[in-house]
């Protein structure tokens, strides 16, 4: 499904989402980044805490759907734009990243 | 595309935070230039994981990338410390990144390995306290294994 109907289904919250029409399946958990980029799949929802501008280089070259910030985790705003530019869509929500997982596979 | 391409990056070696500028360009650079999105996807792998190891462990470097039809090259030049152990550093989990670069999430000792399996060739050569050149090919024809 898309990241616009992704977000629809599921109710979490939109930090920034440059590309609605993205495909959206699967999800992968990690903080690590090299695990990230070497286990995340593309199109995959990306659930982490991390909250450094590297996550956006990360899912732009692991090439996931979205980033679902997890645990409430908020970002600083210099990252938002940066995210908004290079076309990274931003989720969140206040629920752990298993209960995010949870979510995901309930819609997707 | 008959002639070979030939894009070249001076990589930072003191901005932890905008680091992958190069491999991000690249994955542009490739998209633009029409290849298949697993390639992209190879490239962009083999060559963040690089570019990243070039700035938390050898203050920055020159990253050149090499590209044609039949395959896409990738040239990393570093002035940094070297790398004693070479075997031992492609070990998956081995690394000698400080609890800064660690919290930044960094550090899982998987770079090296990740750059090894999304190439399909890739050879090291360092020296201690002269530097690191790593070159990786990707093949655009024909399977990975
Ligand atoms: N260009 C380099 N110059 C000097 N040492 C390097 C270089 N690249 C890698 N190394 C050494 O090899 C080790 C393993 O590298 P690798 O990329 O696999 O893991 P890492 O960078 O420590 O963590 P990760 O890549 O998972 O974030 C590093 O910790 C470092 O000691
Ligand atoms: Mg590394």
């Amino acid at each position: 499904m898309t990241a616009e109907k992704f977000v629809e289904s599921t109710g979490f919250k939109v930090v920034c989402m440059p590309n609605p029409e993205r495909n959206i399946s699967g999800a992968y958990i990690g903080d690590l980044l090299s695990w990230v980029m070497g286990r995340a799949e593309s199109d995959n929802v990306w659930i982490t805490i991390m909250s450094n501008s590297n996550i956006v280089a990360v899912a732009t070259l692991a090439d996931v759907g979205c980033i679902l910030l997890a645990e409430g985790v908020t970002l600083d705003s210099e990252v938002v734009a940066l995210a908004a530019e290079k076309g990274v869509n931003i989720l969140s929500t206040d629920v752990s990243c298993y209960d995010a997982a949870i979510e995901v596979s309930k819609v997707i | 595309m008959s002639e070979k391409l030939v894009f070249r990056f001076d990589v930072s070696g003191n901005d932890f935070t905008s680091a992958g500028q190069a491999s991000v360009q690249v994955k542009k650079n490739l998209r633009q230039l029409g290849f298949d999105n697993e390639i992209i996807r190879r490239v962009s792998i083999a060559m963040y994981e690089g570019e990243i190891n070039m700035v938390i462990h050898a203050g920055g470097g020159v990253a050149e990338v090499h590209v044609c039809e039949e395959y896409i090259e990738i040239i990393l030049d570093d002035h940094g410390p070297g790398i004693k152990d070479i075997e031992k550093a492609m070990q998956a989990g081995y690394s000698t990144a400080s609890e800064t670069i660690r919290s930044l999430g960094f550090g899982a000792g998987m770079g090296l390995p990740n750059m090894k399996k999304n190439s399909d060739e890739m050879k090291i050569t360092s020296e201690v306290g002269v530097g690191t050149r790593i070159v990786m090919k990707i093949n655009c024809k024909g399977t990975n294994e």
